[in-house]
């Protein structure tokens, strides 16, 4: 197979070099690779990726050294001897306090917060954009404004009466507390997306299932649910990296042995107790990042497409 | 009515019902948290609150305790620092990368994502791979030392004087990729044929990107800086994580002081004293936009 593709394309190689040959000279002028433009083009790019690249290669090289080789220097310098101990000892043995059960701990505590705050927000956001896109009513334009410039509001102003409303509520420290806070906060961007979103999409198809009778519930099910699955995509990835790096909201809403993964991060480095051992700090940050991290390169396109969707159009 | 709902029959309150109960949340959100929270907070900094809240009203004080403690001046310096000099650099730096990447080169994807990853980081994240990379013992300091410059001093982690600028290295290095990505759409956005028509006159590129492309991104460019000017105020995880504020206090930030004095010294007045200056400060930012944006809206 192999052999007769390769003859096929030389085949055609030769047939347009016997064509070109007949007819002149035709099409662009082949440009140069190694002008001057594009040195300093390529060069002040390479240069500059590098630079952005440094941190992640250090913080890997560092993971895999064992301690004697991390303090006789160079941060720069590959492993000699790759060991994996210190990602097992980030993961199964730091301690924060008097817990040594590692990071485990808090990972795992962040996927139980991750995956109902991000299923809840998309919902109540997804139904609120709804209503606005298409159902509007006196007074919901207002309420959407509120919203909008309150996502500019600092957190700091607004948390301490959350923490009472909670706490009235009974639910201060706990998982659900954390998940309407979550969903306060994802509210303001999520609901902007989904309402131009839904606003985007043809009245046509609206009307129409207006005609037939559908109802509010069953529009949104059934038509407006799966032609937006893009875009519910984008508000995922928008949600699950958001949540998974916020620090100050699993700070002030849970207890110690709740801590997300981020929160647990910072105390196990910035501990002041014992020797500091860096190949395990770092081993552990990369541990933390590793989710929004892989979230990141396997979304691509959609990742810059969520940030423009709530920033550009803000 | 003014609503252009599909339905035109007039039934007020119960139009739409079912709509307005899907709303129930965002209303409370809008109402309760954004609009509630926020009066709530102005309202009891005018008290004397300590541990818990309480109606006992002491004026100013808050206020004047405020602006009296050295901690909260140097906050406020240090968010003044870090807040220019990361809106210029950003905007310079995401600008330039932008307009290296708008030149039809090879590779876009791979640059954009290189560029762009350290944004999906969280800043605890980005603070101690700093903390790290800046650790005089065994960071870039003693890297470039050991390669013979021996005098070479380089510690803002362990430096009061200059502190606020290892934070800023950090920021910077997490926060460029987004504004390169707004600035890519902006220049996207501008027409090819102003382009060729730039070419034909003459002018030269720098020029062309000063004069014309520029003043044209004039509204990216201002959503940029509404975006990063309203991040910079928020600045707390990056601080906690990288520095903890110190070495001593030299690397306080508003958002920190309001964190600590309200849930570690009980000292609540002081905690919504500071945030209520906290929301003044994105205020100023944020009102000459936000009318000149919605007030354009209701002409258009």
């Amino acid at each position: 197979m192999a052999d007769i593709s390769t003859l096929n394309t030389t085949v055609a190689g030769f047939d347009a070099v016997s064509s070109r040959l007949a007819s002149g000279p035709s099409g662009r002028k082949p440009r140069r690779m190694l002008s001057t433009r594009n040195i300093v083009l390529y060069g002040t790019l390479t240069v500059a990726a590098l630079y952005y690249l440094l941190p992640l290669y250090v913080m890997v090289v560092t993971s895999l050294k064992g301690m004697p080789e991390v303090r006789l220097g160079n941060i720069f310098s590959p492993p000699l001897e790759i060991t994996f101990e210190p990602w097992v000892k980030a993961w199964a043995q730091a301690c924060t306090g008097l817990n040594c059960d590692g990071l485990s701990r808090g990972f795992w505590n962040s996927v139980r917060i991750l995956v109902p705050s991000v299923v809840v927000s998309i919902a109540v956001a997804s139904v609120s954009g709804y209503a606005l896109a298409n159902w509007r009513f006196k007074g919901a334009e207002l309420f959407f404004s509120i919203l909008i410039i309150g996502a500019f509001i600092p957190y700091q102003v607004m948390i301490y009466p959350i923490v009472i409303v909670l706490r009235e509520l009974g639910i201060y420290g706990t998982l659900t507390g954390l998940v309407i806070v979550h969903t306060i906060f994802g509210m303001p961007i999520l609901t902007l997306l989904f309402r131009n979103y839904f606003a985007s999409l043809p009245v046509e198809l609206f009307k129409a299932a207006r005609i037939d009778g559908a109802g509010f519930w069953q529009i949104y099910f059934r038509i407006m649910l799966p032609m937006s699955l893009p875009i519910f995509v984008v508000a995922m990835i928008l949600q699950v990296t958001g949540i998974w790096n916020d620090f100050l909201f699993g700070v002030v809403f849970t207890r110690p042995d709740t801590y997300p993964m981020t929160v647990q991060l910072n105390n196990i480095v910035n501990s002041v107790q014992g020797v500091k051992e860096y190949n395990v700090n770092m081993a552990a940050t990369l541990l933390t990042g590793a989710v929004p991290l892989i979230v990141y390169f396997l979304s691509g396109r959609l990742f810059v497409r969520g940030i423009a969707a709530g920033a550009v159009k803000g | 009515m003014a609503a252009h709902a599909p339905t035109g029959r007039p039934n007020q309150l119960f139009r739409n019902l079912n709509a307005k109960i899907a709303s129930i949340p965002m209303m409370l959100v809008a109402l309760v948290i954004f609009l509630g929270g926020t009066i709530w907070t102005v309202f009891y900094s005018f008290t004397n609150s300590r541990l818990l809240p309480r109606l006992n009203f002491v004026g100013l004080d808050q206020y004047e305790r405020l602006w009296a403690s050295s901690r909260w001046i140097i906050s406020i310096q240090n968010l003044a620092i870090y807040g220019i000099l990361s809106l210029i650099f950003s905007l310079v730096i995401g600008f330039m990368l932008a307009a290296l990447m708008d030149q039809k080169i090879r590779f876009e994807n791979t640059f954009r994502t290189i560029f762009l990853y350290p944004f999906a980081l969280s800043f605890i994240v980005t603070g101690l791979v700093w903390q790290w990379m800046l650790n005089p013992e065994f960071g870039v300091q003693s890297v470039i030392r050991s390669l013979g410059w021996t005098s070479f001093a380089f510690d803002p982690l362990y430096n009061p004087d200059i502190v606020i600028y290892g934070i800023l290295i950090a920021a910077l290095w997490q926060g460029t990729g987004l504004v390169m990505c707004l600035m890519l759409a902006g220049l996207r956005g501008i027409d090819e044929d102003i382009w060729k028509a730039a070419r034909v006159d003459g002018i030269p590129m720098w020029k062309t990107y000063l004069l014309i492309i520029i003043p044209m991104m004039r509204p990216v460019f201002i959503t940029t800086l509404v975006i990063i000017a309203s991040g910079i105020v928020k600045v707390y995880d990056l601080v906690v994580a990288q520095t903890s504020g110190g070495p001593g206090n030299a690397s306080e930030v508003p958002a920190k002081y309001v964190y600590d004095y309200m849930f570690q010294a009980q000292n609540l007045g002081q905690g919504f004293a500071a945030s209520t200056m906290m929301l003044l400060t994105v205020a100023i930012i944020v009102v000459p936009w936000a009318y000149l944006e919605f007030g354009g809206r209701k002409r258009g």
